[in-house]
């Protein structure tokens, strides 16, 4: 086997200087009941060029050569070449939680700088590096409040992600936590501050919020801070698409902010593996989960960094640790850094721009279809609700006859809204698939039959 | 006395500030397309209220200087690339380059998890092949692939045991953890709102039984044992546990981060185990890029089937494959999607490398660790004398009396060109040793490696202090940690 790197005679001199005859006796100390006395009937052994052709062949199975409009947690930007080289140097891909610090300097350098542009993104003090995903981020920066008010009890908006909301939940029911939820205004997309202000109360840990939202508006975080506060309650601002904060104002008066970046460097691959972020004020780092790079001296005054703060961590603290998280990110918080670092500031600034620009020429083209509107009046970023006349499911079923995958259905998400759908534009469309896109829909449109009445799509379709 | 260092020699390594520093207003490294659609101005297209200036403190560099940077810092670390790297319960073996290549094929890395099921074939067949495998692998009957590590499996392995036993009346209150644990295990059973018992090692560094037998009770929902345990040795009583805890109305949490050492050989689906996590970032390769990501997924046994995470991968009557979201039992979602699939994709390549054959990894994996017990048990305290299956734990007891510790014994192996084994742990043994070697060393590596340890514990005979100061030839020093807790610099500031 390609892999095993000995000969079938070094392994008998090996067993021979063992004192054994065979590789079976290695394994004397499995009991014979435990044991498995056939071969595994699994599919294989492959070589290279047999492997790369099946997944070759899979792929061809999936939407390549389709134009898709999906946000709504992943979305699709441009990327350099160069970052996705530099990750494959075997000396970051194939090396270890950096707890040797005197022979990871390379990663531990760099974790400290994934913190450092974090933390200028998000207007935070304190970033760590990293959490699994955007919406485990989340969740565990709902039970860091938990930890830091002492209190059981959390408000979160109905506009946060629902898969999000679906891992908060998980999380909270098993230490007995109440959930309480508030809606978004139907006119402006914002989760209802009114409706915020009643949910909360003494025994509120926090209130939780996505900006912009899953509808894709921008939330007034500073109300909302002002808010949680005012009962002594946390406000966690989860951010799922981080190219936002190149052009919006950064939630720095959140108190915890849970990020996804998967946006910043990070292929959509099917859902992951991404780079969840939580930053935080300083005050409250000893409660915050998750990996820290700290800049410190060696015996000769030299700059140096090493893992810091670890005594939050399970391998020290065992069942007092704030998280039971080990394995996180690291890879992918790597190409983030990298990506950032290529991008820099002013091609972070352009990105957003052409983003808020195509996003905007798609709403207005869209806006010329009878019928079509956009859903919610608030700011929005790359990611717009759009009302159609007919289920989205439908008209997405048009769609994909000419290679292209519309908007987002909401109405499994929101049973309400099954004519809206959330459209996602990025730098990454040009204007001619912004066109095909409206055309087609208005095709859609038409072949549908705009005043007919046809049979209504049930909420749970998707 | 000069002692052997056949390994490494000194090289210049190069020096080399942070991104931030090596920043000039108005550089850049990446250019995009012009825009193509009317520009707007986003302080009037969000309100003043919404809009942002550029990132202030951002990086401004040339694409070449970033090349340079991160190749730089590259050449800082250690890494399975460039030798054995016997982190014991990390299972550092080779990460095949060609998982790299197919996780970023057109049509798979660039795939949205929202996208229709019908064009999202291909994904779904992966992670169905990928499920059978483990299943057969594992002797367990149901799976999900969705936990992002293996803590994160621990939890959902947990949370399951706690909605099952919840649906026959009781979820009770205890979960038993082995001194010999991971520190993960306890963390876990506490995050899923358990309270945890410690129990103890017997001499020979096993689950003692009838300690087991005196905590549990019917306010007992699990026991989290990890086998091999993380001494190394197979815990033979393991089937005998299991009745204990079934008789009582208990499960058996399989704690899977040294399937490496079992693959092909044994099924924890055989000896009792009710759910079990895996490690793919260890078992199956993929690479641990200095600290993730990885892939922790559970299997278990029929009974727990209804309460496997949202959503699950099932088969409808037309062949075709799609998420089923509708399943009242389940302990819900644990993360948005399903999952680490890039890390799912690599894991599937190397199982279908190996395919039946895995079982000769496992066997190298536990040939390299006896011979390492072999070539240095004389110089090395052996606490259990037990067989070691894929890795070895020694004490620093001999060297403690010249007044050196494991830790210094590991940071000495860098100067000899390896990376230190796990140092202090498992906590059961007082100044460990814990050496897991893979399958993935060869015959001249090992003996380098030996050759190393061997050298060190002369060193520490005759000149402790070189071992205690070590290491000599790393670009930096032992670093002050002390100073770095106490005053915490978490990100750079002008």
């Amino acid at each position: 086997m390609r892999y095993l790197p000995k000969s079938d005679a070094e392994r008998r001199a090996i067993l021979a200087e063992l004192g054994l005859d065979s590789m079976d006796q290695l394994f004397a100390s499995i009991p014979e009941a435990c044991r498995l006395k056939r071969p595994l009937e699994v599919p294989g052994p492959l070589s290279e060029k047999e492997i790369i052709d099946y997944f070759r062949a899979r792929a061809a199975e999936n939407a390549a050569g389709y134009t898709s409009f999906l946000g709504a947690g992943v979305y699709n930007h441009l990327r350099s070449v160069v970052a996705d080289a530099l990750i494959q140097r075997g000396e970051f891909l194939t090396s270890y939680t950096p707890y040797q610090a005197e022979i990871s300097q390379g990663t531990l350098q760099a974790i400290f700088e994934f913190q450092t542009l974090m933390c200028q993104l998000t207007g935070q003090e304190v970033a760590n590096a990293s959490m699994y995903d955007g919406s485990t981020a989340t969740a565990e920066a709902a039970m860091m409040a938990v930890r830091l008010t002492g209190r059981r009890r959390l408000v979160v908006s109905r506009a946060l992600h629902p898969e999000y909301r679906q891992v908060v939940d998980t999380y909270a029911d098993h230490l007995g936590l109440e959930v309480a939820e508030v809606p978004f205004d139907a006119a402006t997309g914002q989760t209802d501050l009114a409706a915020a202000r009643a949910a909360l109360n003494d025994a509120t840990a926090a209130v939780v919020l996505q900006s912009p939202n899953f509808l894709g508006v921008l939330e007034a975080v500073p109300h909302f801070s002002e808010l949680a506060h005012g009962p002594g309650a946390l406000l966690v601002v989860a951010v799922a698409e981080a190219v936002a904060l190149g052009a919006v104002r950064p939630p720095a008066e959140a108190d915890i902010v849970a990020m996804e970046a998967q946006s910043l460097g990070l292929a959509p691959s099917f859902g992951g593996p991404f780079a969840g972020v939580i930053a935080t004020r300083e005050k409250f780092v000893r409660q915050m989960p998750g990996r820290l790079a700290g800049q410190t001296t060696d015996g000769a005054g030299r700059r140096g960094f090493v893992l810091t703060l670890a005594t939050r961590e399970q391998h020290i603290r065992r069942e007092k640790a704030t998280s039971n998280i080990c394995t996180n990110q690291a890879l992918c918080a790597l190409a983030v850094t990298m990506h950032l670092a290529l991008l820099g500031k002013e091609g972070l600034r352009e990105m957003a721009a052409q983003n808020l620009a195509k996003a905007r020429y798609a709403v207005a083209e869209f806006e010329r279809l009878p019928g079509v509107r956009r859903a919610f009046s608030a700011p929005f970023f790359n990611e717009a609700a759009l009302e159609f006349p007919r289920s989205v499911r439908m008209i997405n079923q048009e769609l994909l006859r000419e290679k292209i995958i519309g908007p987002l259905p909401l109405g499994p998400f929101f049973p309400e809204q099954t004519k809206r759908g959330l459209l996602c534009v990025t730098e990454v469309h040009s204007r001619q698939d912004v066109d095909r896109l409206v055309a087609a829909t208005r095709r859609a449109l038409e072949s549908l039959g705009a005043g007919a009445r046809v049979a209504v799509s049930s909420p749970t379709e998707r | 006395m000069a002692h052997p260092m056949s390994k490494a020699t000194r090289h210049v390594s190069i020096n080399e500030g942070l991104i931030f520093e090596k920043s000039a207003p108005g550089k850049r490294g990446m250019e995009l397309p012009p825009l193509d659609v009317p520009s707007v101005d986003a302080a009037q297209a969000l309100g003043r209220e919404f809009s942002r200036e550029a990132v202030e403190g951002f990086p401004e560099v040339s694409e070449i200087e970033v090349i340079r940077h991160f190749t730089r810092l590259s050449t800082w670390n250690y890494a399975i690339d460039l030798g054995m790297y016997p982190l014991g319960s990390c299972t550092m073996k080779y990460n095949p380059r060609v998982n790299e290549f197919v996780a970023r094929l057109e049509g798979l890395a660039t795939e949205h998890p929202l996208q229709p099921a019908e064009l999202s074939q291909g994904c779904l067949r992966i992670l169905r092949v990928l499920e059978r495998f483990l299943l057969e692998l594992t002797g367990m009957d149901a799976i999900t692939l969705q936990p992002c590590a293996g803590a994160q499996g621990e939890y959902a392995g947990i949370a399951m045991i706690h909605a099952y036993l919840a649906s026959r009346g009781n979820p009770r209150k205890k979960v038993l953890v082995p001194d010999s644990a991971h520190g993960t295990n306890p963390a876990t059973a506490v995050t899923a709102g358990y309270q945890v018992l410690n129990i103890r090692s017997d001499s020979t560094g096993r689950i003692d039984l009838s300690h087991l037998a005196e905590y549990v009770s019917d306010d007992v929902a699990a026991l989290m044992v990890t086998n091999p345990n993380t001494l190394g040795i197979f815990e033979q009583d393991i089937a005998r546990a299991a009745e204990l805890l079934h008789a009582r109305g208990a499960l058996l949490y399989m704690d899977g981060a040294n399937m490496n050492a079992l693959a092909g050989v044994a099924r924890p689906g055989d000896f009792g185990v009710d759910v079990m996590h895996m490690n793919l970032h260890k078992t199956f390769s993929t690479p641990h890029g200095g600290g993730g990501p990885g892939a922790g997924p559970v299997a278990v046994k029929k009974p727990l089937e209804p309460f496997l995470p949202l959503p699950v991968l099932a088969e409808k009557p037309d062949g075709t494959l799609a998420w089923d979201s509708n399943r009242p039992q389940s302990i819900g979602r644990l993360r948005a999607f399903y999952g680490n699939f890039g890390v799912l994709v690599r894991a599937l390549a190397y199982a279908l490398a190996y395919g039946p054959g895995m079982i000769e990894a496992t066997r190298d994996a536990v040939l390299n660790a006896n011979y390492i017990r072999k070539k240095l048990e004389d110089v090395y305290d052996l606490p259990y004398a037990q067989p070691c299956m894929h890795e070895v734990v020694f004490s620093d007891a001999r060297q403690k009396k010249h007044g050196v510790s494991t830790m210094d014994i590991a940071k000495r192996l860098i100067d000899y060109g390896f990376h230190p084994y796990t140092t202090a742990f498992p906590l059961i043994v007082p100044g460990a040793l814990m050496i897991e070697p893979t399958e993935s060393e060869s015959r001249q590596e090992l003996d380098l490696f030996v050759e190393a340890m061997r050298s060190i514990a002369a060193e520490a005979a005759e000149t402790p202090e070189l071992v205690k100061t070590a290491p000599h030839s790393a670009r930096i020093g032992r670093l002050d940690e002390v100073g770095a807790a106490r005053k915490p610099i978490l990100r750079w500031t002008p």
